[in-house]
C-alpha cells in the first residue's frame, strides 16, 4: 500500500519546518495497521498540515531496506528535518512517539 | 553446487549415512571436519578478538564462489563493506571483483542506538527481508552473519531480539542456508550472549595464546552433530592465501617402505651405509658439537638430490639463504645454480619467530606447494628457546609423518651441547629416525678433527667405523680412520704416523734385500767350493786312471819283454802267458 505524500495547506501558524515522516511496513500485518493508525492520529492531533507520511510495504520492495537500515518492523523513520530519528515498534506509546520524533506536543 | 556426500551410497555399509558436508576450500579444516561444515545448518565459529573468526568466514564464503560455485551473501555487523574487502585483500581476495560478477553481495547492517526509540511491539522482519532479497539476488548458497551479537548493543529489547534470532535461524534452515555465524567468545559461555543455544548443530572455536612471547593461533571442533570429528586443537596460520589448519595426519604409522635408496652425495659414506645411501622415505638425524659440520652434510645431501633432478628444500633457522650460499660454497658446494634452475629452495626463519605450531604449518604448506623429494632442517635444536624436548618431540613426530607419507626423505642436524652425553641427540627424538649419523671432534696432541660414524641405519647393514671427515674444497671427503696402536689416530697425528710407517716398510724391504743379497753371495760360493771339490776329485780320478794305465803298460812291456826274451833264449813256443802281448 503506498500512497503519494500528502501534504496539507499551511496553516495560519508561523511556518515550522515541514516533517517527512516514512513508515515501513511489512505487509498487512496487526502491528502494521496499528502502526499506520496510531501514526495518523498523531500526526493529525500534533503536527496539523505540516507533515507527509509515505508507506513502504518492504513484502513489495525489499530493496529499500537496506538504503535507510530498517531492521525492524513497523519502523518509522523521521527524515526531514534532520537528523535522522528511527521508531521502531507499532507506535502505541504516543509519549515516546513525540520524544522520539522532537514534536512539541500540542496540548488539547 | 559441489557437495561432499560423506559416506553415502553403501548401504552395506556398517555405518549410517552421514549428513551432507559443504567444503569449505580452507586446507585443514575439511579433513578435520570430514568433509567440511553442515549444509544447510548454522555453524558457529567463536572466539575472542582478533582470532580471525571473520577471516574464517570470509575465506568459507569466497572460497565457496569461486571454488565450489557457491554464491554467497556476507551480511556484516561491525564493519562496512569497504573495511572488510581492504581487510581481506592481505589473503589475496577480491571482494569487489567477486561482488561485480554477481558471486557475493556485502550487505552492512549498521545500528545507531541512539537513533532509534522503541514504542510498542515489533520483530525483526525488516532484517529477515533483507537478508532475503540479498540471497534471492544472486542464488546464494551460503550466509555468513559477522557478527550478530552488534544487534544486542544496539536494539534495547533483548528479550524480542532472542526470539527473533531464534527464528532467523530456523529460517535459514528451512531455505536450506550454510550458514556461517560469528561470535565473540564470552567469560563463563562459548559467546558473550549465548548464542550456541541456537546454532546448536556445529562450533568451531579459535583460540590465540601467548607461551614464551610467542603467540598461537589453535582452533578446535567443540561440536559437531551428526558426524564423527577429529577433538582436538589444531594449530592454523593466517597466511598470504587464507587459513591453512595442520591436521594432525595419520598418527596411524602406515607408510608405505620404499626399496629405493638415496644417495648422500658422500661415495665413502653411501659405501658405510650399505653401499647406496639412506632408503627413500626415511628419516635421518645428523647430531653432533658446534663447528662438526652437520649443515654441510645437509647440504652435500641436498645437493645430490638436486644433481639427480630432484627437487629439494632446505629450511635453516640458523643462516639466511644467502650466507649459507656463500659458506657451501667454500667447501665446493654450488648451490646457486640449482636454486636459479628452481630444484633447490632454502627458507629461513628465526626459530622462534612464530611458536611450534606455525612452523609445522608452514612448512606444510611449503612442502605440499613445491613437492620435493628431499627435505633438509637445520637445525631442529633450536626451535624453541629453552630447548624443551617435551614440546619439540611432537611436533616433529607429525613433521616426520606428514613427510614420510610424502615420500620424502628427510634430514634433520641437531646440536648437542659440547658437554652432553655422547649419544644424546639433543632433542631426545632418536627413535623417530631411521638413521642417525653422529659428528664428534677428536682432539689429540694439539688439535681438532672430525669424525662421522654410523650409529644405526634401520635396515640396511651399516659400518661400524669411526671414519675421519674432511671439507676439502670439493666437498666432503671420507679418509679411513687410522688405527695406531689403540687408538683412532686422526689429523696430523694420523699423517705422522702414516710417515713413520712408510719410513718402517721402506725399511724392512732394505733389509731383506740386503739379506737376499748376502744369500747369492753365499750361494755363489758354495757353488765355486762345490766346483773346486769336483775339480779335485777329477785330477785324482784322472791319476788314478793314469797309474793303472801305466801298470797296465808296465806289465804289457814286462810280457812282451819275457815272451821276446824266451824267444830270444830258447825259441820255444810263448806260453800261455803271453796271449796279451801279441795280437
Amino acid at each position: 500500500m503506498k500512497t503519494a505524500p500528502r501534504k496539507m495547506k499551511p496553516s495560519s501558524t508561523p511556518a515550522k519546518p515541514a516533517f517527512e515522516l516514512r513508515l515501513y511496513v511489512a505487509g498487512q500485518t496487526v502491528k502494521s495497521v496499528a502502526a499506520l493508525a496510531n501514526l495518523k492520529r498523531i500526526c493529525e492531533t500534533h503536527l496539523v498540515g505540516q507533515y507527509g507520511i509515505e508507506v513502504i510495504d518492504l513484502m513489495k520492495t525489499p530493496q529499500l531496506a537496506a538504503g535507510d537500515q530498517i531492521l525492524a518492523v513497523p519502523t518509522l523513520v523521521r527524515r526531514v528535518p534532520a537528523p535522522i530519528r528511527k521508531i521502531i515498534g507499532d507506535l502505541s506509546n504516543e509519549e515516546r512517539v513525540l520524544v522520539g520524533l522532537d514534536i512539541q506536543p500540542v496540548q488539547k | 553446487m559441489n557437495m561432499v556426500n560423506h559416506k553415502s551410497k553403501s548401504p552395506s555399509a556398517a555405518t549410517p549415512r552421514g549428513i551432507l558436508k559443504s567444503p569449505t576450500g580452507i586446507a585443514g579444516l575439511d579433513e578435520i571436519t570430514g568433509g567440511g561444515l553442515p549444509t544447510g545448518r548454522p555453524t558457529l565459529v567463536c572466539g575472542s578478538a582478533g582470532c580471525g573468526k571473520t577471516m574464517l568466514a570470509t575465506e568459507f564464503l569466497v572460497r565457496g564462489a569461486m571454488e565450489f560455485g557457491e554464491p554467497g551473501v556476507f551480511m556484516m555487523f561491525e564493519e562496512n563493506a569497504e573495511e572488510l574487502t581492504a581487510n581481506v585483500r592481505s589473503l589475496n581476495f577480491d571482494l569487489t571483483k567477486l561482488v561485480a560478477r554477481k558471486k557475493i553481495v556485502l550487505d552492512h547492517v549498521h545500528i545507531e542506538r541512539s537513533e532509534i526509540e522503541e514504542t510498542g511491539e515489533y520483530d525483526l522482519e525488516g532484517l529477515f527481508i533483507r537478508l532475503g532479497h540479498a540471497i534471492d539476488s544472486i542464488g546464494a548458497k551460503r550466509v555468513v552473519l559477522d557478527t550478530v551479537e552488534a544487534l544486542f548493543a544496539g536494539l534495547p529489547n533483548h528479550a524480542i531480539l532472542r526470539a527473533e534470532l531464534r527464528r532467523l535461524f530456523r529460517r535459514l534452515k528451512d531455505r536450506g542456508m550454510t550458514a556461517v555465524i560469528t561470535g565473540e567468545r564470552g567469560e563463563h559461555s562459548m559467546t558473550r550472549y549465548g548464542l550456541e543455544e541456537y546454532v546448536a548443530d556445529c562450533v568451531i572455536m579459535l583460540d590465540q595464546r601467548m607461551r614464551d612471547q610467542v603467540s598461537t593461533r589453535r582452533l578446535r571442533v567443540v561440536k559437531y552433530r551428526g558426524t564423527a570429528h577429529g577433538t582436538n586443537e589444531y594449530p592454523f596460520l593466517i597466511g598470504a592465501n587464507g587459513l591453512s589448519v595442520l591436521p594432525i595426519t595419520s598418527l596411524q604409522l602406515d607408510h608405505q617402505a620404499s626399496p629405493e635408496r638415496a644417495p648422500t652425495g658422500i661415495p665413502k659414506l653411501d659405501a658405510m651405509l650399505g653401499g647406496k645411501g639412506f632408503y627413500r622415505a626415511s628419516s635421518v638425524l645428523v647430531s653432533g658439537s658446534p663447528g662438526t659440520g652437520k649443515s654441510s652434510i645437509g647440504a652435500q645431501f641436498a645437493d645430490a638430490a638436486c644433481r639427480r633432478g630432484e627437487r629439494a628444500l632446505i629450511f635453516a633457522y640458523e643462516e639466511s639463504p644467502a650466507q649459507m650460499l656463500r659458506n657451501m660454497a667454500s667447501i665446493g658446494l654450488r648451490l646457486q645454480p640449482w636454486v636459479k634452475k628452481g630444484l633447490l629452495q632454502i627458507h629461513s626463519s628465526r626459530p622462534t619467530m612464530h611458536g611450534l605450531e606455525q612452523h609445522l604449518v608452514m612448512i606444510h604448506d611449503t612442502v605440499r606447494a613445491f613437492q620435493p623429494r628431499v627435505v633438509v632442517i637445520d637445525p631442529i635444536s633450536n626451535l624453541t628457546i629453552d630447548g624443551n624436548e617435551t614440546e619439540v618431540k611432537p611436533t616433529l613426530m607429525r613433521l616426520i609423518d606428514i613427510l614420510k607419507s610424502r615420500q620424502i626423505t628427510s634430514l634433520f642436524t641437531s646440536l648437542t651441547s659440547g658437554i652432553a652425553a655422547l649419544e644424546d641427540s639433543g632433542v631426545g627424538v632418536s627413535s623417530l629416525m631411521d638413521s642417525w649419523l653422529l659428528l664428534r671432534n677428536v682432539e689429540f696432541n694439539g688439535e681438532r678433527n672430525r669424525t662421522l660414524q654410523v650409529l644405526k641405519s634401520r635396515g640396511m647393514a651399516h659400518s661400524n667405523q669411526v671414519r675421519e671427515f674432511i671439507l676439502t674444497d670439493r666437498g666432503i671427503d671420507l679418509v679411513e680412520a687410522y688405527l695406531g696402536a689403540d687408538r683412532v689416530l686422526t689429523g696430523t697425528a694420523r699423517v705422522a704416523q702414516e710417515t713413520q710407517e712408510r719410513a718402517a716398510a721402506g725399511l724392512r724391504r732394505e733389509n731383506h734385500a740386503r739379506q737376499l743379497r748376502q744369500l747369492a753371495t753365499k750361494r755363489k760360493s758354495i757353488t765355486a767350493q762345490i766346483a773346486a771339490l769336483q775339480a779335485e776329485a777329477e785330477a785324482e780320478e784322472a791319476e788314478v786312471n793314469f797309474a793303472i794305465a801305466q801298470e797296465n803298460l808296465d806289465v804289457a812291456a814286462a810280457q812282451q819283454n819275457i815272451g821276446a826274451m824266451t824267444c830270444l833264449r830258447g825259441g820255444s813256443a810263448p806260453s800261455t802267458n803271453d796271449k796279451k802281448g801279441r795280437a
